[in-house]
């Protein structure tokens, strides 16, 4: 253990660390002010007269979905195909069929918030999406 | 002790930096097909498995022949491999990651492959595929590394690594026997629906490794200061050979049982690899070669003034690992699936971007390979200094 | 210095251990439901076709030739968004018709007269009794649906390792060797398309049976198809194969198919 501590290359370190430091923190100073707002959700009019989804709104939001992952398994391996909801209103278990029905404006309703989000759901290279996606 | 990877001659940096070059390549073509799918191989609907599972299976063959040079020393005092026995480890971590990533190019959607942890499915072999090709991964990996440590600093290894030693020999069986419970449970195909298919796994398995690591013995004392010694690679001159001896007796016990008994079913398959069928039979050259090679190898090998003269041993051990090859890393795949089950003949042959990603691959075993074999070597030169 | 700095790594350790606890806790406790006053509930519809076993039998009588399995085939490759693939080795069928020397290579017999030895037969995934496929799965992706004996695909399941497709003896699978989408002539919007990278073959109309319909290449024979339950001694099918004689495909494997063809 050499007596005095003794940092070698200290000029290149302090340097290299300052240089991370700046690129790490990037995102955060670059877009200082600029925060984007959150995104404005579209009902289609058919949604709007609906007023009921499968869960409520903010349950929606958060848990749609964990939702379609149970339908999923539900539907494929269960056979079962019919959900009725607690207020007792019957929905067929289909993402093309039954959401995109009544919320048939994907590209102002569920692409608004997946790409604030940043999120990009495989859901689509098989469910047929309607209209089709513009990314 | 990875410090000493890192430090090398120029002939050793340059050799690693080929090797990169040949992984970035492979990773390259390897996005190409991740964004287009399996499509730019050249596998079909009725050869579902090709270049990369047949390369899987053969490197598990050679990660299994660790064995070779642990049992004799840990099992039976065979103290000439203790100077050795840190180079089958070693060359066993990487065919297995070789493996490793051979499945995971293949996999039609390789982000998915957690779903065999999260659902995990004890009637599949592929499940316990999974299970045994990590778990030997990880015991060669902290073996090696205890043993060379310990080595290094001139005290015994600590005393829970003896029972993993232990462990690590009838699991080294297991990898290649799960291997070979792949193919030889499926109902439908009749060419691999044999008992002796594992068997005659292992025999080649202990052909080609120990074949192999004789190579890497002899290129060793060519490149270092080390020398993993006369007497050792004479010993695994002779495990090749019985291997080799047994791997060509097997092939023909399968030849006559399918040639005699006369079954479609089973003979059809033997006969599009070495006669052709309907008029096709682009592996029948392969498969002459295969076996021309591996007569080769018994006539040189059996002969104890051909098996002494160390090059025509190297020249043998080629032939070993050559003929093997052709044998389980392009005979068993296409001739397994051709004909297909409904008797049509479509032939494979891999494409240019599915050799390239297979070069990939190997590229990345060789690189961890050299790393790990340049630690090796290192230490040992050290201690003999 | 060598001690303080594991001391140091220790410490570090054990407090991200602790700060990381708290998100997951919460996020463990997050996926409790807060009460909703009914339970919401899942079920069958009541339209559904149900069967302990469902099976097919295929009357290989009333078909003469090649073209009269093709309103069958376009029928399934429509509605399921079969694609189209020109490359023959990428090609996905979910049904198709083989020569009765392909579809059946154990009962060949050289003197039969040329136009029987060629006899089209339609052939799809026989949905076993004990199928090797759903053996081979690693991930239950493909599975034997407990309640109807049909063998299904999880597509969001499927790693497309193709052990399955090794595993079946009878060739009814295929696999996405790249996106099919481009390939699908007309695309039915009430049906998922596949992705890339999964294996797929015939689901017995399972999306039809679950409305009251039948599957659609029985719907589409005429008749010639009789679909029904193999479990039930009154059934249409166990009428038929109790009285007529019928083959199937490769049982000397053990595979117990549900498809019956009467020859």
């Amino acid at each position: 253990m050499p007596k005095n501590k003794t940092m070698y290359n200290q000029g290149i370190i302090i340097a290299g660390m300052a240089v991370f430091i700046v690129l790490a923190t990037f995102p955060f100073w670059y877009n200082l002010g600029k925060a984007a707002p959150a995104p404005e959700r579209v009902l289609t009019a058919q949604a709007k007269a609906a007023k009921e989804c499968i869960l409520s709104a903010e349950l929606m939001r958060t848990e749609h979905m964990q939702m379609l992952n149970e339908w999923r398994d539900m539907v494929v391996r269960d056979a079962a195909r019919l959900y009725v909801s607690a207020s007792g209103k019957p929905f067929e278990m289909s993402l093309s069929n039954t959401c995109l029905d009544c919320h048939s404006n994907k590209t102002e309703f569920c692409d608004r918030c997946h790409n604030y989000a940043a999120v990009d759901p495989y859901c689509w290279d098989c469910h047929i999406d309607n209209p089709k996606e513009i990314k | 002790m990875l410090e000493l990877a890192i430090k090398g001659s120029k002939k050793y940096y340059g050799w690693m930096t080929l090797l990169l070059a040949g992984i970035g390549a492979g990773f390259i073509f390897y996005l190409w097909q991740y964004n287009f799918g399996l499509g730019i191989t050249g596998m079909s609907r009725d050869v579902s498995w090709g270049f990369y599972i047949a390369q899987f299976t053969f490197l598990v063959g050679v990660a299994a022949s660790a064995v070779m040079v642990v049992l004799p020393y840990y099992l039976h005092n065979y103290k000439a491999f203790g100077r050795i026995t840190i180079l089958g480890e070693f060359l066993a971590v990487a065919s297995v990651t070789m493996c490793i990533l051979f499945i995971f190019v293949d996999l039609g959607q390789p982000m998915r492959v957690v779903n065999v942890i999260l659902y995990p499915t004890p009637n599949s072999v592929l499940f316990w595929d999974m299970i045994v090709l990590n778990g030997y991964l990880f015991l060669n990996i902290i073996v090696g590394w205890k043993v060379l440590e310990a080595e290094r600093n001139g005290i015994a290894p600590p005393t829970w690594v003896k029972p993993l030693i232990y462990l690590s020999i009838p699991w080294a069986v297991s990898i290649h026997t799960v291997t070979a419970f792949l193919y030889c449970g499926l109902p439908g195909r009749g060419f691999w629906l044999t008992a002796i298919l594992a068997p005659r796994f292992l025999a080649s398995a202990f052909a080609a490794g120990p074949a192999f690591l004789i190579l890497l013995c002899l290129l060793i004392r060519k490149l270092t200061k080390f020398d993993p010694g006369r007497e050792q690679i004479q010993a695994l001159a002779k495990i090749v050979t019985y291997g080799i001896i047994v791997n060509v007796f097997f092939l023909l016990c399968e030849v006559f049982v399918v040639f005699y008994s006369q079954i479609p079913e089973h003979m059809d398959h033997m006969t599009y690899l070495f006669f052709g069928l309907h008029g096709h039979g682009v592996l029948v050259p392969w498969m002459w070669t295969s076996v021309g090679l591996m007569l080769l190898a018994i006539v040189l090998l059996v002969n104890p003034v051909t098996r002494q003269n160390e090059s025509v041993l190297a020249v043998a051990c080629l032939a070993v690992f050559a003929g093997t090859w052709i044998d389980k890393g392009l005979g068993m795949i296409s001739g397994g699936f051709v004909p297909s089950p409904l008797h049509h003949v479509n032939e494979y042959v891999p494409t240019i971007p599915e050799i390239i990603i297979t070069l990939g691959v190997y590229a990345t075993g060789f690189l961890i390979l050299t790393a790990l074999f340049k630690i090796a070597v290192s230490i040992k030169e050290e201690i003999a200094a | 210095m060598k001690r303080s700095r594991r001391k140091f790594l220790k410490i570090a350790g054990i407090s991200a251990l602790g700060i990381g606890a708290k998100p997951i806790i919460d996020g463990l406790a997050a996926s409790v439901p807060s009460g909703e006053t009914a339970e919401p509930q899942v079920q069958r519809k009541p339209e559904a076709l149900t069967a302990k076993h469902w099976a097919m039998v295929i009357d290989t009588t009333r078909f003469k030739s090649r073209e009269d399995f093709e309103p069958l085939i376009e029928a399934c490759h429509s509605i399921h968004n079969v694609p189209d693939l020109k490359n023959k080795n990428h090609e996905i069928k979910w049904i198709w018709e083989e020569g009765y020397k392909h579809a059946f290579p154990t009962l060949e017999n050289p003197y039969f007269e040329e136009q029987i030895k060629d006899l089209p037969f339609l052939v799809l995934c026989n949905h076993c009794e004990n199928p090797p496929c759903v053996r081979a799965c690693p991930t239950k992706a493909t599975f034997k649906r407990e309640s109807d004996g049909i063998v299904l695909m999880d597509f969001h399941r499927c790693i497309g390792c193709r052990f399955c497709m090794a595993a079946c003896p009878y060739g009814a699978r295929s696999f996405n060797f790249r996106d099919p989408r481009p390939f699908i002539k007309k695309t039915n919007l009430k049906f998922p398309t596949r992705m890339k990278g999964v294996v797929e073959k015939c689901n017995f109309c399972a999306e039809r049976l679950a409305v009251g319909q039948l599957p659609a290449c029985v719907e589409a024979s005429n008749g010639a198809i009789i679909f029904g339950d193999l479990a039930d001694p009154d059934s249409n099918v166990r009428k038929i194969i109790s009285t007529r004689y019928t083959i199937r495909r490769k049982i000397y494997l053990g595979t117990a198919p549900s498809v019956y063809y009467i020859v």
